[in-house]
């Protein structure tokens, strides 16, 4: 007769088949299980942040506001250095402006301590701005990454925060490794500009001068991107890319593919007036510590307009423009841990996980039916119920297939007929000691019940910890091997039993070599 | 089809001593192998990097081993054939950091010239990864045992937590001793295969233990050996039954689910069989040998199913407003 367990196991085999229709036939609607980067083909990668260059950086673009404002407000100072990228130390000449210094720079750099000594002064970032800088530099860091990736056209890629400093970037679907180097190098590529002076008064020195002499007179020494050429350059910059507003791919009158950017306003007014200062002499365009051009300054040069040119690949180009218009990384980012795999991998993962699925399946299936005859058709009904359930649960929960979420679904089919097993042979036991088929069944349930019960739950503590303490392909395994366990608690004991109810009248008790798969000399 | 049928318990505490030594003496083997060979940690643990390469045709491995070793930084690098012929493993213990030039990004400029070739995977683990993920990889054992041993005390007895844990550690030890004397790799799938057996076995020992508590209640004989012989052996169907779809279902998987997944589906294979083993032969074995009492046990129960009526009892007098 009908009754409410049967009721609840067709509901859940209706959910079950429903759910696991959009992952089962890869439609375009409702949610789906995504296929995990080691089945599809993808790029896995954790990295890790240089968080101490940000702090530098931000010392340094300091450094440039404090030259920008001595000169701005006529103050005369002397050796003006950034010190171990941690301070900056400067001397005023005249003491009348030591006041008038203090409450501009108060002013303008926040989160700063100033010492004076005399008229030689330091300036230190605080503890908190210290830590803060770092914070920022990872979630910049992570943003910048996303918007690099968004703009390159990619589907679905992921990029968050891990812990406290690591990023994980998640980038399915990549067709090639070139492709995936293409990426790589989008991604890692700091996009730091810079517009430098060169030291016209000490340049034709530069091929004998040493880093450490030029460092001595604020200098730097930097090389040509595509030469070896060298340059002397003031190292505090006239202004960096954070004044940029947009970058774009364009061509110059050799039909070369170079890139306009243009600053904003701010940027503008420092570019007009330093251009305006410096005509007849050189501006290097730095981009990642590598000198792309260094023309001379014939005159002011307004509207903020600038070009890199560097005979570039158009793609090269292309790229560039991204990570320009996405701003520059505070902080380099490197490689902790690195999971690539190409997309012909994906599918032999598949063909031969699936394979393995099938060909188990198949086995547990005749196997139950030639041990258990019905109730062996019994419980493999129950089993396929189980693996919708396991498709539909993990469809609505977005849920992404490993290969080791695959081995867990496979795994799950030889314990879920666990259950059955033990149930059937409790009723097998009872029926040998002549109790009616009614009664075997029912208490054959009850006392099954604690032992599943039991034996379950631990499996699925052992589960659960695998998945709070596993990392990436793991949980998938865990995952599964847990929505297995539960499903088979529905499908495996209130499903089966269920059946057995609705179709007890129907049991023949001559027949219960076909039913139990037992002969019959029990039930006298 | 019934291939067990109980006729009349098998007499298996009375050998229990033989078993005992049979365990020991592979206890004292995967410990002895554990500790001098030591594990073949691989890529996950140590750190590394490995670029999988694909020929179209057989691979040119001595080709292969020449290119690469010209360039100093791969000097050290292993190549091994991965799976099949066409499939080769290159593999260094060094980890770059570097985003934009990898050993993958390397291959495929080294290897130019060998043949019809495709970079299948390039996996890079740093060290310091490596050492998180076994850290976490012991942490996630213990905790796992610590829970199992909390929830076996909570629904059996102090002494069934003890003794299937005990069962557990034993099916680890030598699932880990299998894995060194075969010099499997071991990597996250194979921690993940390891938790599975703990998983497995233990569910194994507590369907035996289940029907031990069952015993108790309804055998009249308070002799724990007898108890436990019947009950094994009314279990007994059901363990190797079990087993054996289990056994088959890994087994396809060792077989036919692809090289990646053989370090894990190995581990399964021995745990199922040892776990197996150890849920007839040793769990129960140490039940008496940690001197569980039946008559005090079923004086504890009855003590406490008298407690339970006579709360029900002041309950229904207090309801009744009797007192």
């Amino acid at each position: 007769m009908i009754n409410y367990r049967v009721i609840l196991f067709a509901f859940a085999l209706l959910f079950g088949v429903v759910f696991s229709v959009p992952s089962l036939t890869q439609s375009e609607q409702g949610k789906k299980i995504t296929l995990g980067l080691d089945l599809q083909g993808g790029l896995h990668m954790l990295l890790g942040i240089k968080s101490e260059v940000a702090i530098e950086s931000r010392i340094k673009s300091m450094a440039a506001t404090v030259k920008y404002i001595f000169d701005d407000e006529e103050i005369i100072f002397d050796e003006l250095r950034m010190v171990d990228g941690e301070k900056i130390t400067f001397e005023l000449l005249d003491s009348d402006d030591v006041s008038k210094t203090k409450a501009l720079l108060k002013k303008e750099l926040e989160g700063t301590v100033l010492n004076e000594n005399g008229l030689k002064f330091s300036i230190e970032m605080t503890e908190d701005e210290v830590a803060r800088t770092k914070q920022n530099a990872i979630s910049q860091a992570v943003d910048t990454i996303r918007t690099r990736l968004d703009s390159f056209g990619l589907a679905e890629p992921t990029v968050a925060k891990q812990g406290e400093d690591k990023i994980l970037v998640e980038v399915p679907g990549i067709k090639t490794q070139e492709d995936e180097q293409r990426i790589r190098e989008l991604i890692a590529r700091a996009a730091h500009l810079q517009l430098m002076a060169v030291d016209e008064d000490r340049a034709a020195r530069v091929s004998t001068m040493s880093a450490a002499e030029a460092q001595s007179f604020g200098d730097v020494i930097l090389t040509d991107v595509n030469t070896p050429e060298k340059y002397l350059l003031r190292a505090i910059p006239v202004l960096d890319g954070s004044m940029l507003t947009d970058a774009k791919v364009g061509f110059d009158e050799n039909n070369q593919p170079v890139i306009n950017f243009t600053l904003n306003g701010q940027g503008a007014k420092i570019f007009g007036d330093f251009t305006g200062k410096y005509v007849g002499k050189r501006m290097a365009v730095v981009l990642d510590n590598d000198v792309y051009s260094a023309p001379n300054i014939n005159e002011r040069i307004g509207g903020g307009r600038v070009q890199i040119s560097g005979r570039f690949q158009l793609s090269e180009a292309h790229d560039l423009a991204i990570a320009l218009r996405s701003g520059a990384l505070l902080a380099p980012v490197y490689v902790m841990e690195k999971r690539s795999v190409g997309p012909s991998l994906g599918a032999d993962n598949i063909k031969a996980s699936m394979l393995a699925l099938m060909l188990g399946f198949i086995l547990v299936v005749i196997f139950m039916i030639l041990y258990y005859g019905m109730a062996g058709v019994i419980a493999n009904v129950a089993l396929i119920g189980n693996l919708f359930l396991i498709l539909a649960v993990m469809s609505l929960f977005g849920a992404t297939l490993t290969l080791p979420g695959m081995a867990g679904i496979v795994l799950t089919v030889g314990m879920a007929v666990d259950a059955n097993v033990i149930i059937n042979e409790r009723i097998r036991e009872l029926l040998h000691e002549g109790k009616s088929i009614a009664k075997s069944i029912e208490e054959g349930y009850n006392k099954a019940f604690t032992a599943i019960l039991d034996a379950n739950v631990t499996t699925l503590i052992a589960a659960v910890v695998l998945w709070a303490y596993g990392t990436g392909p793991l949980k998938g395994f865990a995952l599964t091997m847990g929505i297995g366990i539960l499903a088979s608690m529905l499908t495996a004991i209130v499903g089966t039993h269920g059946i057995y109810q609705w179709l007890l009248p129907k049991i023949n008790k001559k027949k219960l070599g076909f039913w139990f798969g037992i002969k019959t000399e029990g039930n006298k | 089809m019934e291939i067990f049928k109980y006729k009349a318990p098998l007499s298996l505490m009375s050998k229990s001593k033989r078993f005992g030594l049979v365990s020991l003496a592979l206890l004292i083997i995967s410990i002895g192998l554990i500790v001098t060979k030591g594990f073949n940690y691989g890529l996950d643990f140590a750190g590394g990097t490995l670029v999988q390469v694909h020929y179209k045709e057989k691979a040119p491995i001595a080709k292969v081993r020449a290119a690469i070793t010209k360039v100093k930084e791969y000097e050290n690098a292993s190549v091994t054939y991965f799976g099949n012929d066409n499939e080769i493993i290159i593999r260094t213990k060094k980890s770059s950091k570097s985003l934009d030039k990898d050993m993958g990004d390397a291959m495929r400029v080294l290897l130019k010239g060998t043949g019809d070739f495709e970079v299948r995977r390039v996996d890079i683990v740093g060290a310091k990864v490596g050492s998180e993920l076994r850290e976490k990889g012991l942490m996630a054992m213990f905790l796992s045992i610590l829970g199992i041993l909390i929830y076996v005390s909570f629904r059996f007895e102090w002494r069934f937590a003890i003794a299937s844990v005990m069962a557990l550690i034993h099916d680890v030890t030598i699932a880990m001793g299998a894995v060194v004397l075969f010099g499997i790799e071991v990597n996250l799938d194979t921690l993940a295969a390891l938790l599975t057996i703990l998983g497995y076995s233990l569910n194994d020992t507590i369907i035996v233990f289940d029907r031990i508590r069952e015993g108790i209640n309804t055998i009249k004989n308070p002799d724990l050996g007898s108890i436990i012989d019947e009950s094994v052996t009314q279990t007994l169907s059901r363990t190797t039954l079990t087993s054996l779809t289990t056994f088959f279902v890994v087994l396809t998987l060792f077989m036919f689910g692809g090289e990646i997944i053989k370090g894990f589906s190995f581990t399964l294979l021995v745990g199922v069989v040892v776990g197996t083993y150890s849920s007839i032969f040793v769990a129960s074995p140490i039940l008496m040998m940690l001197g569980f009492s039946v008559s005090d046990y079923r004086l504890k129960a009855a003590e406490k199913a008298k407690r339970a009526k006579e709360k029900d009892k002041m309950r229904a007098m207090y309801e009744n407003g009797t007192i």
